[in-house]
């Protein structure tokens, strides 16, 4: 056994009201800079659509992920080593900016220049790569907002799988979901396996997923590899970039900006630790189905007193067991079984898992004929497919979402029979396995959502792996060139090709790379 | 062409252009390794890039492998193996012929891909068009030497005397130069550009030559794990 810790994640989809708080916070902070348009570490989809980049999901096409061979190893599923070595002069796998959009600005001084006309002026597209009028956007971030474009486009979302989606195109049984998807943070992550310079990799401590941008050769491999479509190529650097789970906020014991600025109050941070050695066996099992379960499995329990001893041996800090034992994702995850991961099936062991949303029950219900199993409304007549859900979250086993639903739907009624009617409805809990006490934390938890319930982050002990007297005066966080001078004017080293509106300026030194 | 302009050329240019060749390499690598990437613009257009660069690298790959070991195998130890120079010269041309014609079309995708595709044209760096132009000219000029080899393939004279200056100025010989006076003007081109290539490599997107990933290959397993101290766990 080699046990590492994790900072894990949960988003509560049941509260999510797509705002694109997170989306936006995160651009502003990580990515409003050249190349880097179009990357969203962190975006927020409406389901059933294809989502971003295009169809996403849809891994016989992009080839991301795992798949297990025949002889039950993994192997990345666009190919062994050679076979990605073989697609380095041209990688058939990838997409193409369209898949995501063309990123664009509207001329917008035509404004303020246009002569005197009948009509008033338009501020009309341009592409902020060819520079080009660009007469139609026809795609773009977030295109599909609340069920934007026709259904059938949005019905190729795979998800529909052995469903029969056509009735789900009719006004009347329409259903809509949010997604707000950010690098997982795998256990198993494939886009480290796809690169073939080693620039990527987990980190020890907290298992934060970087890439390397001084080691990052632009062989793009992992753009492919990444079955969530979370690793943008920066067409200006020719690096790769990824959502780097805020980690400098991290390290400080603060929650990623996505995180912090959600309204909804529907993310979660928490430690949760795993046996290391047990990855490739979880990511291993021959039925998708399993692998729900299997990585369940690999968590560890932080109050176990020989697991403590275990994780103090193999270097993880006291702090971080303390931190794992109040970790609310844990909670969600291990304790009450309401959280699940994204696409299992891809076989990377996500750490970025969801609760299911809540739906209204069918109109049926309301007019007296509520389907109904004991005092907990029947979930499978739920608006939003139970199925759906079940594809998206545990490879399409509807046990483990049903029962997560009904521990919510549980939660809701007992709370509201002592708020209303003063009155324990534990019947209800017994039906669903949950006892009070459990119930009173999930509602402390996931309905109160306090600010110190949601986020359980231990700072980082840096100051064991460094000596921090020695980094003063140093150069911080930079775009991945250290301290280096090489930032003359006479840009020897062709460091930038600047093209855009803010052509001219040195300006977005972001803090990206290591 | 003077003596003195000869011999700078021939006998002293390679040395500089050499050194620069290792020593820019070695100082970007240090110095500058956020620049150091293919600069690949396939996410910007598929078009013309997946079947261009596909051939255009094999056909290079296989050109440089065959100049490699043409130019710097001693004609003693082809010999040794029954070849001789004639022969050699013929298995050249038409080797060279057939890749260099692979070659010429991914280059000629690529080169066009660059200078049309508005987005990929407004993307590039002078460097990027540059180097691709030079590229497309040294192979135009490398196959036009093809017709004056084939003349030769009697006694395969050009290339002997062409590898026995390129072995000696990889062995530190101060003669070299003289090896190369007497052939065509468009050999002496081709090696000039060849050199100017070798020149301005650290200062292009070339440098990812020379990280050409193939110790992926022996990596044990797929993940890499860092631990904190900078360290590399499994």
């Amino acid at each position: 056994m080699k046990i590492r810790a994790q900072i894990g994640k949960v988003l509560n989809l049941d509260k999510c009201i797509g705002c694109h708080t997170c989306s936006v916070t995160c651009k502003n902070v990580w990515t409003s800079r050249e190349g880097m348009e179009y990357a969203w570490f962190n975006n927020v989809e409406t389901k059933p659509g294809v989502g971003y980049p295009k169809e996403w999901e849809n891994q016989d096409t992009w080839n991301g992920g795992w798949v297990r061979k025949r002889n039950g190893r993994i192997a990345p599923k666009m190919g062994g080593k050679l076979r990605i070595l073989a697609k380095i002069f041209a990688n058939p796998d990838m997409p193409q900016i369209d898949d995501y959009y063309e990123p664009f600005t509207f001329d917008y001084e035509h404004l303020h220049n246009a002569p005197e006309s009948r009509a008033p002026p338009t501020a009309r597209p341009r592409s902020l790569i060819s520079g080009k009028r660009m007469e139609k956007v026809k795609w773009g971030p977030n295109w599909e907002e609340i069920l934007g474009g026709e259904f059938s486009k949005r019905s190729k979302d795979v998800n529909f799988e052995n469903i029969e989606k056509d009735i789900y195109g009719q006004f009347e049984n329409t259903f809509m979901m949010y997604l707000p998807r950010l690098c997982e943070h795998c256990l198993n992550p494939s886009c480290v396996a796809a690169c073939p310079s080693g620039a990527i990799y987990k980190r020890e401590e907290d298992g934060i997923v970087l890439i390397d941008q001084d080691k990052c050769r632009g062989w793009r491999m992992c753009v492919s590899g990444c079955p969530y479509k979370k690793i943008y190529y920066n067409w200006r650097s020719g690096k790769s970039e990824k959502c780097i789970f805020c980690y400098p906020r991290i390290e400080a014991g603060q929650p990623t900006v996505c995180s912090e600025t959600c309204v909804g109050r529907i993310r979660y941070l928490g430690v949760l630790l795993y046996d290391a050695d047990r990855i490739e066996a979880a990511a291993s099992v021959e039925d998708p189905q399993d692998l729900y379960e299997a990585q369940l499995d690999i968590f560890l329990d932080p109050f176990d007193p020989a697991i403590i001893r275990q994780a103090l041996k193999d270097g993880v800090p006291q702090s971080w067991i303390d931190a794992a034992q109040r970790s609310p994702v844990f909670r969600m995850a291990m304790d009450w079984k309401v959280a699940f991961p994204l696409h299992p099936e891809y076989r990377t062991l996500p750490m970025v898992w969801y609760v299911p949303p809540l739906s209204p029950i069918q109109s049926a219900a309301e007019v007296g004929a509520l389907g109904s199993k004991g005092l907990i409304p029947d979930v499978s007549r739920l608006r939003i497919p139970l199925r759906y859900l079940a594809n998206m979250l545990t490879a399409g086993d509807e046990a483990p979402v049903k029962l997560g639903l009904e521990r919510m739907l549980a939660m809701r009624i007992f709370m509201r029979a002592r708020h209303v009617d003063s009155y324990r409805e534990t019947d209800v809990l017994d039906q669903v396995g949950l006892t009070e006490a459990a119930v009173e934390d999930m509602y402390q938890t996931m309905a109160i959502a306090n600010y110190e319930d949601r986020f359980v982050i231990p700072t980082s002990h840096r100051e064991y792996a460094e000596e921090a007297f020695d980094l003063r005066g140093e150069c911080g966080f930079t775009f991945g060139n250290g301290c280096s001078g090489g930032s003359g004017k006479l840009d020897l080293f062709s460091h930038e090709v600047r093209v855009g509106p803010s052509a001219g300026g040195r300006s977005g030194k972001t803090t990206v790379g290591q | 062409m003077a003596d003195w302009f000869h011999i700078l050329v021939f006998g002293y240019y390679p040395y500089f252009a050499a050194t620069v060749f290792l020593a820019g390499s070695l100082i970007r690598f240090d110095r500058e390794q956020y620049t150091w990437r293919s600069g690949s613009s396939q996410l910007l257009r598929r078009r013309q890039l997946m079947m261009g660069s596909v051939l255009f690298h094999v056909g290079i790959l296989l050109l440089f492998l065959g100049h490699f070991v043409g130019l710097l195998t001693p004609k003693e130890v082809y010999h040794v193996f029954g070849l001789s120079s004639g022969t050699k010269q013929v298995l050249a041309v038409v080797a060279g012929g057939i890749f260099g014609l692979v070659c010429f079309v991914g280059l000629t995708m690529l080169l066009h891909r660059r200078l049309f595709d508005p987005r990929i044209r407004r993307t590039s760096s002078a460097m990027d068009i540059a180097i691709l132009v030079l590229l497309w000219v040294q192979l135009v000029l490398g196959m036009a030497t093809l017709p004056f080899s084939w003349s030769h393939r009697e006694g395969g004279e050009i290339m002997v005397s062409l590898s026995l200056w390129a072995q000696k100025i990889v062995s530190f010989q101060a003669d070299a130069a003289l090896y190369a006076v007497d052939v065509h003007w468009v050999y002496k081109t081709h090696i000039f550009l060849g050199l100017t290539i070798f020149l301005i490599f650290p200062f292009s997107r070339l440098v990812h030559i020379w990280s050409a990933p193939v110790w992926y290959l022996g990596r044990r397993g797929y993940q890499v794990v860092r631990s904190r101290d900078g360290g590399r766990a499994t």
